[in-house]
């Protein structure tokens, strides 16, 4: 065993496999940053790295939410419908008062209400996560066309559209700023505490997670209201970068905040994931986006892509978990 | 016994499982027309037998013979095509197929490429009622009850021209009436020149049904008797003399005022179960797999629900929903199932060990993360974890390891009340007389120990009382004294498990 083991290469004092388990992703995003810094001269500068990450900041703050409910266990196909609700709602409230925090509360709360019935749902009557967020994303995308009558409004409130176009300083956007502060929000609750070592634990064994005290209802269910929250906050974003009240947009941004996480580590079997893999996750679907538009390739082809990647990703893992059993 | 017809024989059968080696040159003759039992202690290998029989494992070495010639199955299909039919314990049959489904399971009548279920109803029919079976061929198998889904069971065994049938523990759900009717049928069978091995741990039927017995002990065949001239004596001392492989360092300590008391404990698989256990004192229990030990320890702790019965720990009332509770009123559990109730194998040691103690690391709301990994160290230090660091994942470790790993977790909990169950099962020698040695220290500090263990020398060892479990109830108890004189020896209490007063 041991003699196997020296024989193999040492990369950083680790062995090949537990270094690429660990930080292989990230090579294949330096690889790919690499790659596109020769093949277009656009992609290195300044502007166009604040352009992706702007653009992957929406994705970005979703997929810091659905880290925890995949590793908890869980799945949510609801937050494309939650956008579009957010969105209806800070429509609505701005026709009665010009507060953006009145809008940004509003939405957070709303939001982080259905994500409280979607974790108690399926936490108490044990459903499948899948059922319940595919047919509570019916009900959530249907109370967004009542509350507004089906109809789009154009925003008014200037200072509002500022989260989503605004620069900090004239350099730094506040959408990706909002990223940042949500990644270390999430960095801190799923390594630092009580909860997020609840949440590897019930994902990772939930009868041990029981047999230890471990209040599984609440674990399972505070990580869809967390998902409620980053889906709010993206949602403002969102809402704020098409300056509307709009209740068909969002559909479609699940896939990619699974993808992100997917590709950044996590395990669908649960609890298995990190905050950094997850950013990196989240850079690389950005990098495809962009890269894919510089080198002019159809936004077809970045689809099938992103897909390819998915499945790439769950491949990893499902061989990494084969090796533990 | 040379020259006598068996229609089944195995003959120095050996497996081992990794470095264990659950049989041990085993054998088995089985005449045509036979009732034949099987008896021995948990693990003495009759189910490892029985799988070895129907192809569910490959034996390292021996030779089975069936009906005077070499055998040997690829699968429990394709003992049943050979003759070979097993009816096991835990029934599961599928519920949502009609009686003459089941029994024509993967033998289904076909005109062209249609199924033709008149056909196979109406063969159902015929056989149902050769057995005196009264529900229609078209029922499902969901609206059955135990004992009739078990019978269904035994028809399709026959249906397919079984040979010899293996019944393992067919009795253990059904009430007395419902046995009658399995004993008739039985009967039948060995009309027809069927022969049953008849696994079972009540002994009054063995007595009642079967002709012969084989006996079994730690993977060894022990001997064969025929049940005319045997006594239940002479099968119980068959039975023990389990060697014992270690001396148990059990070391007395002060045995202080009563910890935890329960009373009238009822809920699935056990009734009425009352016992006290005091600080430093190890409680054992024994008992037969199934005999409602790990149920109530199970329902104490929270993770099942208990349907009456009271419990005081430390003079005051206490009552417990789930393990949570459990948790915070200072009962701890070392579940059985190590894999699936005591570890996640894909965390690593330092967080599987504090996963029921995080509350007490943190620092407002967040973990101190520095202390926690100075616990940690120190208490997997103190039980000796063996392993590279504490960030390893626990699928890496060796079981004993493991159960290091599990056991640290709820030290550090520093409970009152240590629920063990198994507590060294799947342990390499060495980590089980460490795992011994550490009981003897926690009771020492005043831990009240409840230890679960299907290992008699283990239990009578390390146990300053012994409760003995018969079939869901307590039969009796025993002191330390009783088994350091000598009063109390294994076969007095393998008779008490298997329901002697």
């Amino acid at each position: 065993m041991e003699k196997a083991a020296k024989k193999q290469k040492m990369i950083f004092g680790m062995n090949r496999s537990v270094f690429m388990k660990k930080y292989g992703i990230f090579i294949v995003l330096l690889i790919m940053i690499a790659f596109m810094c020769v093949a277009s001269p656009t992609f290195r500068t300044w502007g166009n790295v604040v352009s992706i990450l702007q653009q992957v900041s929406v994705n970005g703050v979703l997929a810091l939410g659905m880290v925890f409910v995949i590793t908890a266990g869980g799945i949510d196909l609801s937050i494309g419908s939650m956008l579009a609700l957010t969105s209806v709602i800070i429509g609505k409230s701005f026709e009665f008062s010009d507060s953006i925090w009145l809008a940004i509360i509003l939405s957070v709360v709303v939001c982080a209400a259905f994500g409280f019935i979607n974790g108690a749902l399926i936490a108490k009557f044990n459903m499948f996560p899948f059922v319940v967020t595919l047919s509570t994303q019916l009900v959530i995308r249907g109370i967004g066309y009542i509350i507004c009558d089906g109809e789009t409004k154009t925003l008014a409130n200037k200072a509002f559209r500022q989260i989503g176009l605004g620069k900090l300083g004239g350099f730094l956007p506040y959408s990706i700023l909002i990223l940042l502060v949500v990644a270390v929000v999430a960095y801190i609750l799923l390594h630092w505490t009580k909860f997020g070592r609840h949440i590897y634990a019930v994902g990772g064994n939930m009868n041990a997670a029981i047999a230890s005290g471990v209040k599984v209802f609440w674990t399972r269910t505070l990580s869809f209201v967390w998902m409620g929250i980053c889906t709010a906050i993206g949602g403002v974003i969102l809402t704020s970068r098409i300056n509307a009240a709009q209740p068909n947009i969002g559909v479609g941004y699940e896939t990619d905040a699974i993808a992100a996480c997917v590709i950044g580590g996590t395990s669908f079997a649960g609890g298995v994931a990190t905050i950094p893999g997850t950013m990196i996750g989240i850079a690389i679907i950005g990098v495809i986006y962009n890269g894919m538009n510089l080198l002019r390739i159809s936004s077809y082809w970045q689809t099938v892509t992103k897909g390819l990647l998915v499945i790439g990703a769950v491949m990893l893992d499902m061989f990494i978990n084969k090796k533990r059993n | 016994m040379a020259g006598e017809h068996y229609i089944l024989e195995c003959k120095g059968i050996s497996k081992a499982f990794g470095g264990t080696q659950a049989l041990k040159n085993v054998e088995l003759h089985l005449k045509a027309g036979e009732v034949h039992a099987l008896l021995g202690e948990n693990g003495a290998g009759k189910s490892t037998l029985m799988k070895c029989i129907i192809g569910l494992y490959k034996p390292d070495e021996g030779s089975i013979t069936f009906d005077g010639k070499p055998y040997s199955a690829r699968g429990p299909a394709d003992a049943i095509n050979k003759g070979i039919s097993m009816i096991h314990q835990e029934l599961n049959p599928e519920p949502h197929l009609s009686i003459a489904e089941s029994i024509f399971l993967n033998r289904e009548d076909t005109r062209g490429p249609f199924l033709n279920k008149k056909l196979t109803n109406q063969k159902t029919e015929e056989i149902l009622k050769e057995f005196d079976f009264r529900e229609a061929p078209t029922t499902l198998m969901e609206d059955l009850t135990l004992a009739q889904a078990q019978m269904v069971e035994i028809i399709r065994a026959v249906s397919c021209n079984a040979r010899v049938i293996i019944m393992d523990e067919p009795t253990s759900s059904l009430d007395s009436e419902e046995t009658e009717h399995l004993f008739r049928t039985i009967r039948d069978l060995k009309k027809k020149g069927v022969a049953i091995i008849y696994i079972s741990h009540r002994m009054e039927e063995i007595f009642e049904i079967c002709d012969a017995v084989s006996v079994f002990r730690d993977g060894t065949y022990v001997g064969s008797r025929s049940m005319e001239g045997v006594t239940r004596e002479e099968l119980i001392s068959m039975m023990v003399g389990r060697k014992v492989d270690s001396i148990f360092p059990k070391v007395d300590c002060k045995i202080g005022d009563v910890l935890f008391k329960v009373e009238g404990l009822t809920g699935k698989g056990f009734s009425d179960i009352s016992f006290e256990v005091h600080a430093g004192e190890i409680l054992g229990l024994s008992g037969l797999v199934g005999s409602g030990r790990s149920e109530t320890m199970r329902a104490i702790f929270g993770l099942d629900p208990l349907e009456s019965g009271r419990m005081w720990l430390e003079g005051k009332e206490i009552h417990i929903k789930d393990p949570y509770e459990a948790v915070k009123l200072g009962i701890a559990m070392v579940n059985e199932d190590r894999k699936n109730y005591g570890l996640c194998l894909n965390r690593s040691i330092r967080e599987n060990i504090s996963l029921p103690n995080l509350p007490k690391k943190q620092k407002g709301f967040l973990l101190n993360q520095r202390r926690e990994k100075q616990e940690v160290e120190e208490v997997s230090k103190q039980l000796t974890v063996k392993a590279a660091s504490i960030e390893d994942e626990a699928y890496s470790l060796s079981g004993g390891n493991q159960q290091k790993v599990v056991l640290s977790k709820w030290i550090m909990a520093n409970p009152k009340v240590l629920i063990l169950d198994e507590p060294t099962r799947g342990v390499d020698v060495g980590a089980k007389s460490e795992i011994h040695t550490l009981m003897c220290k926690f009771a020492a500090q005043g831990m009240a120990i409840i230890m679960i263990s299907s290992e008699l020398p283990e239990v009578m060892g390390m146990s300053d009382r012994l409760l003995v479990y018969h079939e869901g109830k307590t039969n009796g108890e025993i002191s330390r004294e009783e088994i350091l004189n000598g009063e109390a020896t294994q076969e007095v209490v393998l008779a008490k498990e298997f329901g002697e007063k």
